[in-house]
């Protein structure tokens, strides 16, 4: 499975993308949030504040309990400021 | 319905894209355009660099404009949304739409607007004056309550 990080989101993480063996017991957003924040120090700090932190599954907006079931690609980035 | 939705580092022509989406029509009464500037904030910026998410932008703002074309008779949209790096005055967003009256045509803009700002997936950070990166901005929570405006309707 893909991840992809956006504004700073991505520069705390440090990478623009990566592929992930996504654990059995990961199976929603909020999940996977939860496993990243335990992986280290630079993942905790990069999604500390959940409030801020919006989340796509393949290109669509979804919520924390969206399911990652058939995710091809899921993405994180802090809010929107375009327009 | 014709429905145009660019994401692209270039510049666009305002007066080409009206022409392009009223050509050879005879049923468009009305045509809007919003165009977003970049501000330099009282001197402090440089310039304003906005980061996208290839693929996911274009389709966002797609699915706004469906909804947009759902909810009023319009004829066409026009939506060029730039990334990259803008200089104060420079263009980023164009929102263009014609209807047969006016009354679509400009509710349907301001929708398009407020929900370019909440949904597709563009964000700006801030280059200074005096050549160092400045922070990102953070997303407005005015911008919220202007898109939450139309639900309930």
């Amino acid at each position: 499975m893909k991840l992809v990080y956006f504004a700073w989101l991505r520069e705390r993480v440090g990478k623009p993308d990566e592929e992930i063996d996504l654990p059995a017991d990961v199976s929603t957003v909020a999940d996977l949030i939860a496993w990243l924040k335990g992986r280290d120090e630079r993942y905790e700090h990069a999604f500390e504040n959940t409030d801020v932190i919006r989340a796509a599954i393949d290109h669509v907006h979804v919520k924390a309990h969206a399911a990652l079931a058939g995710a091809r690609e899921i993405a994180f980035f802090p809010p929107m400021t375009g327009g | 319905m014709s429905r145009t939705v660019r994401v692209q580092r270039e510049d666009f022509d305002v007066a080409d894209e009206i022409e392009a989406l009223t050509y050879g029509t005879r049923d468009v009464g009305a045509v809007t355009a919003f165009v977003g500037l970049c501000r330099d904030e009282g001197g402090r910026l440089s310039g304003l660099e906005l980061e996208h998410y290839p693929g996911m932008a274009e389709a966002e703002i797609d699915r706004v404009v469906a909804e947009a074309e759902a909810r009023w008779p319009l004829l066409g949209a026009t939506v060029i949304h730039r990334y990259g790096l803008i200089p104060p005055g420079g263009q980023i967003v164009l929102v263009a739409v014609t209807s047969s009256h006016r009354a679509a045509a400009f509710a349907a803009t301001d929708f398009l607007m407020d929900f370019l700002k909440t949904r597709a997936p563009f964000w700006k950070r801030e280059h200074l004056v005096n050549g160092t990166l400045g922070p990102w901005i953070e997303a407005a929570t005015e911008d919220d309550q202007a898109a939450t405006r139309w639900s309930g309707g």
